[in-house]
Formats: C-alpha cells, sequence, structure tokens
C-alpha cells in the first residue's frame, strides 16, 4: 500500500509532487502554503483564513474572481485553513490541466495587484458570518474557544482558533493582508501535488512554465512553542444548550512523533464507536451520558486528546467524570485487550485503504503527498504511516496513556446551560469565552 | 496539450493575458451494471470496480420515513437504528463487534422514500460482511431493552435539536408546506409520536416495510456477478415479508402564510427557508430544473450566492435545491444571514427567483457555464465504490433506465434558456412560496412587515 509519486524542486523553492492514476479522466491539483492560525499574532488572529478567503477573489490577469472558469471547465475545487497549513485544491477533467495551473499561479504569483478595499471588507464580512454560522449560533460552538485557551498560554500560537477573534477581524487592515501575503504565499514556502490522469514529463513541465517564474520569498522558519499544563484547569461557560457537556483535554505528542498513533489508538478505543469501552459505560449499559467521542488532535508543534460527552438527562457531569476517569485508570493499569488491538489494526489498514481511493479534495491523494512532504519532508511516508499504527503493542499504548492521560494535568471545561452553572463540574472558574 | 520547451524562461512563454481553452473531455463510460433478481424478489446489482480493494455494499429498502404510520414519525427510522442492535443468539454489543473486527465502515441513512443500510470492507472480508449484513437488515433482534434504550436516545436527540436553527429550521419548514403528507415530518418523528412507540411497532413495521421485493443489493469491488449472486442467494433465502408499507398521500396540501417566524432571541443570524412543494423525480421536466438550480443557487457561482454572499456579504453561503423524491418533493432556498440582513436577504432571494422564472431570464454565458460545470466534471462523480453504488443506488430509487448515465450529458446539453425560464415557472409559483426564519423576532420583526408579504406568523418553537 503506498502512493508512487515523482519528486521535482523548481529553481525558486517550489517542491512538484507527481502521481499517476488514470483510473478516471480527472486531475487534482493540489496546493499546500505552510502558514496558518499559529503564524498569527496576538490581537491579529483569524489572519490566515481571512486570506485564504481572498485568494478566491480573482489576480492580476484574472480579476473576476476565482471559481468561474474552473467550474466552467467541469472543475470542483475548494481551500481550508487550519493552525499549521493553508491548501488549495482543484479537481479538474484531465484536459483542464493547464487552466488550473494558469489559475493557481495568478494567484501565488500576481495577487496583490487585484487586491482591493471594497473585496478585503466583503470577504471580512463574509468570515464574520461563517463564524456565526459556524461557533455563535451553534451550540456548544465556542467550546473550541475556551478548550484552546485553557490549554495553552495566551502567547503560544495554539491559544486561539483559526477563525479568530471578532475584534481582531474587525480591526484588520488591507495592509496587513499584503504583508502576510509577501511574507508566506511564495514558491519557497509551498508544495504542489498533481495526482490522476496526467502524464508526468507534460505535467512537470506545465508546472514550471506557469510557477517557475514566480519569485521565490524569504525562507519560514518553523517555529516551536512549548507548553504545559501544571495542574488540572477547570472552567466553565453558559451556553444555548439543553444539556451540559463534558470536554476533558490533555496536551500530547505532535503530529508523527512518538506517541502521536498510540494515542490515536487509546481515544478510539475509549470512546469511538459502540464497541468502546465509554461508550458501553456512559450510554449503553449506565446510560448517564447521550453521546461520548474522542480524539488525539495531532498537530505540527504538539497536539491534544480530548474526550467529550453531554449528560443524559437527571445525571451529572461529575458522574461522566467519574467514569471516564475509572476507566482510563484500567486502560492504564492493565492495558487493551489483545482483540483490542487486533480491531485497531484492521481498522487501521481499512482506513488506510479508503485514503487511496480519490485522487483530489481533502483527503485525497495529491493532499496526503503534501502533508507528508510538507510535515515530514517525506512524500513517501504512507507506508511508514500506516506501519506506525500497525507496530503498537499492548505495552506502548499502555504506557502512552500512563504518560499522557494524566488526572492531574488537564482541562476541563464545561459547557452548561443559561442560568445552570451549578451544573459545571464542580471546582471550575467562569471562562469568558466569545 | 503542448509540449512546452523546459529550457526556455519560462516565464516568457506564459500567456497571461488569456485563459487556456481546456482540451476535450475523455469520454468517460458509467460502469456496467450487472443485474439479476433472486426467488424472492432481492434485486441482486454488482458493478466491478478493482482500483482498490474494497468492496462497497448498498442495501436499499424502497421504504422510509413516508411510510411511517399516521401518529407514528420516526417509526421508520427507529426501526432503522435497530437493525444493528443484535440477531439471533447475538447481543447488540456483539453485532457491534463483529462490524469492528471487520474494519467495516457501516451505515444505515434514512429518507423519506427510502432505508439505506451500506457497508465497505477490505475485499477480504466480502463473504463475512455480506453475511453480517443480511443478519441486520432481515434478522434484527428488536429486543425490548435496546428498543427503550434507542428511543431513549432519540428523544435525547430532539431534546438538542431544538437548539439548532438549522434542524429548528428544517421540521418546521417541511410542517408548513407539507402539513399531514407523508412527507410533512422529518425522519427523527417528534416527542409525542416516540414517546407512543412500542417494540411491537417496530417489530411490524420491519415485517411489513423492510421486504425483498422493495429491495436491491449493490455490490461494488472487486466481485464476480455470478459469484456475488450465489453468496447473496445463501445469506438472504430465508427473506420474506408481507404488506405492503406505503402510506397514501392524505388531502391537499396546506397553504401556509407566506412569512412565518420561530423566534430565537439575541441569534447573532437568522435561518432562512424559501421554497415550496414542486415536482418529483420522474418530472419530464427534470434535466432543465438541474440546469436551472444550478444557475439559480446550485453552485458558488450562482445568482444567490454571488448576490447574497459576493455581493453583500451577509452570509457565509447561499444555495437551493429540487430535492427531488417519489412523490413530488420540496424546493428550498436555504441560507443563514447576519440578523440585520434578514429582510434584505428576503426581499433579494424572492427577486431572484422572481427573476429566473421569466423577467431575467438566464443569459447565454450563465446556460453555457451551467451546463459545462454539470457535465465535464461527470467522470468524478464515479471515482470510488461508494460513489458508484449511490448512483447506481438512484437508478433503483427511481426506476431510472440502465442508459440513464449516459444520457444525463446529452440532455442536460440539450436545455435551452426558454426551457430554464418555462420549468421555473411552471414549478415555482412566488404566490405559493412559504418563508420561514429562524430568528431574533425582537429586532428583526418591522423589517420583516415591510416585505410585502404580511406580518409574519409567529410560531412556537415546539410546535414541531
Amino acid at each position: 500500500m503506498n502512493i508512487p509519486f515523482t519528486r521535482h524542486t523548481l529553481g525558486n523553492g517550489l517542491d512538484v509532487l507527481l502521481h499517476e492514476d488514470h483510473a478516471c479522466p480527472i486531475v487534482a491539483v493540489n496546493i499546500w502554503y505552510h502558514v496558518g492560525s499559529k503564524n498569527e499574532q496576538p490581537g491579529r488572529t483569524g489572519f490566515a483564513h481571512l486570506f485564504e478567503h481572498l485568494m478566491f477573489e480573482g489576480s492580476q490577469h484574472h480579476d473576476h474572481g476565482f471559481f468561474q472558469p474552473l467550474q466552467g471547465a467541469g472543475a470542483t475545487l475548494n481551500g481550508s485553513t487550519n493552525a499549521d497549513r493553508t491548501n488549495y485544491w482543484e479537481v479538474v477533467p484531465s484536459g483542464a490541466l493547464e487552466l488550473a495551473l494558469w489559475m493557481e499561479s495568478d494567484r501565488m504569483g500576481y495577487l496583490l495587484p487585484a487586491l482591493t478595499e471594497a473585496k478585503f471588507t466583503n470577504q471580512r464580512d463574509v468570515v464574520l458570518n461563517e463564524r456565526r454560522q459556524n461557533y455563535e449560533n451553534r451550540p456548544y460552538g465556542l467550546a473550541p474557544m475556551a478548550l484552546l485557551a485553557a490549554l495553552f498560554p495566551a502567547d503560544h500560537p495554539y491559544h486561539w482558533t483559526t477563525i479568530g477573534d471578532i475584534a481582531d477581524l474587525q480591526a484588520a487592515k488591507l495592509d496587513e493582508v499584503r504583508a502576510f501575503f509577501r511574507r508566506y504565499y511564495h514558491p519557497a514556502n509551498a508544495s504542489i501535488a498533481l495526482a490522476g490522469d496526467v502524464d508526468p514529463d507534460q505535467a512537470l513541465a506545465l508546472v514550471d512554465r506557469y510557477f517557475g517564474g514566480i519569485e521565490p520569498g524569504e525562507r519560514v522558519d518553523p517555529i516551536h512553542v512549548d507548553a504545559s499544563l501544571s495542574n488540572d484547569v477547570r472552567v466553565h461557560f453558559e451556553d444555548r444548550v439543553e444539556l451540559p457537556r463534558l470536554y476533558l483535554a490533555w496536551l500530547t505528542p505532535a503530529m508523527f512523533a512518538e506517541g502521536d498513533a498510540d494515542l490515536d489508538l487509546a481515544t478510539d478505543l475509549l470512546a469511538n464507536g459502540k464497541t468502546s469501552r465509554l461508550y458501553r459505560r456512559l450510554v449503553f449499559d449506565e446510560r448517564l451520558a447521550t453521546d461520548v467521542s474522542a480524539s488525539q488532535n495531532s498537530r505540527e508543534m504538539m497536539g491534544y486528546a480530548q474526550i467529550t460527552a453531554t449528560a443524559a438527562p437527571g445525571h451529572t457531569l461529575a458522574e461522566i467524570e467519574r467514569v471516564i476517569f475509572e476507566e482510563i485508570a484500567r486502560l492504564a493499569a492493565d492495558g487493551p485487550t489483545d482483540a483490542e488491538i487486533e480491531r485497531g489494526r484492521v481498522q487501521a489498514e481499512t482506513q488506510f485503504m479508503f485514503r487511496l481511493q480519490t485522487v483530489g479534495g481533502f483527503g485525497g491523494k495529491s493532499d496526503q503527498l503534501n502533508a507528508y512532504n510538507v510535515f515530514l519532508k517525506d512524500p513517501a511516508y504512507f507506508p511508514k504511516d500506516l506501519e506506525r499504527y500497525q507496530s503498537c503493542t499492548k505495552a506502548s499504548l499502555q504506557a502512552i496513556v500512563n504518560r499522557y492521560l494524566d488526572p492531574s494535568h488537564r482541562v476541563t471545561l464545561s459547557i452548561v446551560p443559561h442560568g445552570r452553572a451549578s451544573l459545571a463540574a464542580s471546582g471550575s472558574v467562569a471562562a469568558a469565552v466569545s | 496539450m503542448s509540449h512546452p520547451e523546459r529550457s526556455a524562461g519560462h516565464a516568457l512563454t506564459v500567456d497571461r493575458d488569456r485563459l487556456p481553452v481546456p482540451g476535450p473531455t475523455r469520454v468517460f463510460p458509467f460502469p456496467a451494471i450487472e443485474k439479476s433478481v433472486l426467488p424472492n424478489g432481492l434485486r441482486v446489482w454488482t458493478v466491478n470496480h478493482t482500483q482498490v480493494p474494497l468492496v462497497a455494499f448498498t442495501l436499499l429498502v424502497r421504504r422510509g420515513a413516508a411510510s411511517d404510520p399516521a401518529g407514528m414519525d420516526g417509526l421508520a427510522a427507529v426501526t432503522a437504528d435497530m437493525l444493528d442492535e443484535g440477531s439471533g443468539e447475538r447481543s447488540a454489543i456483539e453485532m457491534h463487534e463483529a462490524l469492528a473486527r471487520l474494519g467495516a465502515q457501516f451505515d444505515t441513512d434514512i429518507g423519506s422514500d427510502a432505508t439505506v443500510t451500506s457497508v465497505t470492507v477490505l475485499s477480504r472480508f466480502t463473504r463475512h460482511a455480506l453475511e453480517l449484513l443480511s443478519d441486520v437488515v432481515v434478522r434484527p433482534a428488536i429486543r425490548d431493552a435496546d428498543f427503550s434504550r434507542v428511543r431513549q436516545l432519540r428523544l435525547h436527540r430532539l431534546t438538542q435539536l431544538r437548539d439548532m436553527p438549522g434542524a429548528v429550521a428544517d421540521r418546521a419548514f417541511l410542517k408548513l408546506i407539507y402539513g399531514a403528507h407523508p412527507y410533512g415530518h422529518s425522519p427523527i418523528g417528534s416527542e409525542a409520536s416516540l414517546a407512543a412507540m412500542h417494540v411491537d411497532d417496530a417489530r411490524a413495521f420491519h415485517a411489513r416495510a423492510i421486504r425483498p421485493e422493495v429491495s436491491t443489493l449493490i455490490a461494488v469491488g472487486d466481485c464476480d456477478h455470478g459469484e456475488m449472486v450465489r453468496m447473496a442467494s445463501d445469506a438472504f433465502a430465508d427473506w420474506t415479508g408481507a404488506g405492503d408499507g406505503e402510506r397514501p398521500d392524505e388531502g391537499s396540501l396546506p397553504q401556509a402564510a407566506r412569512l412565518n417566524i420561530v423566534p430565537r432571541p439575541r441569534a447573532p443570524q437568522s435561518e432562512l427557508r424559501i421554497g415550496q412543494v414542486s415536482a418529483p423525480r420522474d418530472t419530464p421536466d427534470y434535466h432543465p430544473l438541474v440546469v436551472a438550480n444550478t444557475i439559480l443557487g446550485g453552485q458558488f457561482v450562482s445568482r444567490i450566492n454571488l448576490n447574497l454572499r459576493e455581493d453583500k456579504g451577509l452570509t457565509y453561503g447561499a444555495r437551493t435545491a429540487f430535492e427531488f423524491r417519489r412523490r413530488s418533493g420540496p424546493f428550498v432556498l436555504q441560507v443563514s444571514v447576519q440578523t440585520s440582513g434578514t429582510a434584505r436577504a428576503i426581499d433579494e432571494s424572492l427577486g431572484e427567483i422572481a427573476g429566473i422564472r421569466g423577467s431575467r431570464p438566464v443569459t447565454p454565458a450563465e446556460l453555457e457555464l451551467g451546463i459545462a460545470a454539470l457535465t465535464r466534471g461527470y467522470a468524478r462523480s464515479f471515482e470510488t465504490g461508494e460513489q458508484i453504488g449511490r448512483a447506481a443506488l438512484q437508478l433503483a430509487l427511481y426506476d431510472l433506465p440502465d442508459d440513464y448515465f449516459e444520457q444525463f450529458v446529452p440532455r442536460i446539453e440539450a436545455v435551452t434558456a426558454d426551457d430554464v425560464s418555462r420549468v421555473m415557472a411552471r414549478h415555482l409559483d412566488p404566490a405559493r412560496l412559504v418563508t420561514l426564519v429562524v430568528g431574533d423576532l425582537d429586532v428583526i420583526g418591522r423589517d420583516l412587515s415591510g416585505l410585502g408579504l404580511g406580518d409574519p406568523v409567529v410560531l412556537p418553537p415546539d410546535a414541531f
């Protein structure tokens, strides 16, 4: 199981990854810029994502909006921003590859001449509405703001969410957008992957033709800031919800680091799916909760693991918290069962096989090649990534649970109905979120 | 595609005065479906698709939430939820573990017209997955204790949905435009109907509705048709059923007020639904309606999205859809807009709908773009086994012909601007369009009354 590819680096530093798959007459074009909300400054949060929106509003030689010519060619396209990176992709019929490269290279090389105050103001309004829709007007929608703020200190680059603070978005200036583009959006801070129905030689020549002449910018040095939790940080806030919900979170190893895969498997066997230990106890047997889930949120500098459960009517977050720590303690003491390890292996194999089905879009083969290249400088990492999961053992998983899911170094967040602060887990202080 | 000189000064060879014109698209035939019917009436369809060693099973039962008996909204959905809660001697937990041991991606999905169970596994688990699928669909235990637990979880879910403006809007809107019609409720049902249900109702519904002669098993992957039919014959041999499960339409559709609001105090956005009952899937106007909707609100560069998002910045995104079903489905425009822009967004939306019906007919450029967007990227809808399975499911659910996918592109390409105006005028009636707002009545009430749609009818949040 792997994603065969060739890699080339243009003279301006742009990495080019090429993968052939002729099953469908389509080509995926995928570009990563190694910049995300972690590159923002306090007081200027939300910038990387707002900038991503502006990349769809036209560039010097096509100042009419990015979607129209591509949709007219039968493409589907999108982009996204997270803490660590920003990606853009198109999936086009094979014959429209050159069009997609023209469009992507024009916005990499020539965005600023087409950028206006009117576009900037319009997209800031759109982003404020995205924030209202996906966070403010959604039950429990402000949880990420409260969790990240409690996990990471105020000057840590993971302290804020990618969508940003309302006041920061409103204070953003067009000049700052220009400076951001020059600093981060250039060939030496980008990686392009083409996957699908392509001739690699022709494709490379086209990429070189369209991107080769774009000037590289100044190299972006990696940033690393440590964080640690010295105790159990207990916070709560009131929201427009019917049922109280408990969030537990711990600081954990970075993406691909030692322990990252074990924590993926540990959170799965604890709380993902109906066979998981916490689902069985909290939802199935004791019926204290209506739902429970968990994840290891892997990031470039460090990760955080999270367990979330909603109290069933008539039950308290205290009951849920107690059961969760009983189950963590049991896993830490006895490790997983052979059946759980075997199940984890089969599920990893299946999940990795699923990832080989699509050439483009979020999570497609082109996106994965770029992820491995940008984060590890190793686009051949796919089989090694699977091996990380296949090589987890009872002992390694048990050790990692002991080390990281520590009851005395964590964040405990309660979200409770308005006016019902007493339903929060005990000893928590009110958090300010917006 | 030309072969540029690698050694030439690359920047100089780029013509940025005009966009490259895409080359022709290679013809991509929809993969062939091989079909058989088992003696009990179950149709078995297979598509050979060998890109990756996975097999995607989709089991379509043509009975869904529209088959809920009167007063028992939610019965089809809760029955579907009971399918993987144990079978024979196997407890619910044992069934979940059996699926997990295969690494299976298992899902049950319920719509108005269908219950769809799907399972995707590594090819080496094909036989095992098929046996489990038959246990799930044909022989669910439907035990009393499991039923109580599943129903309780659904009641909790309903409680939580009350806080989700999109869910409130969807449920209220269906009720407004359909009333007592089988499409007038969302699949999950209501607190009252769920509370009134008994485990025997679920058992009876399973016997009556989940039957082989209204079902199609679709397998996509590395599978030989004959071998798959033999395996399906073994797994589904004892599946029988009696009864119908269809529920007739009940009288005429209601005419709701033109403007309605479910108050949501202090909401930063208003959740809007604008629409009406329109056309069924088998309408002869299907292809023109698809083109028309693409231009009106079916893509990023649609009229509605460009207006409300890219021009006015009132929303993160707006879209429209004809939700085609076996009976006449809804046309709905849906959007979340900032509270201060609510009345303006409604006014603009109604204006766009009126416009495409004839006062602002689609331009040649819009038509060309809409048709191209629907046809040129057609192949990418058939990349994965699950996508191909879902496509085949459309044929089985709506009785579409085998050459449906081959015909799609030419039929879309044949749509004219006149067709668009004609079908939109026929299937959308401004006098019947119903607008629903879930938003802050205190802030927007006056603006709403000024829209010329009458004072908004205030609906209590617990009315649905």
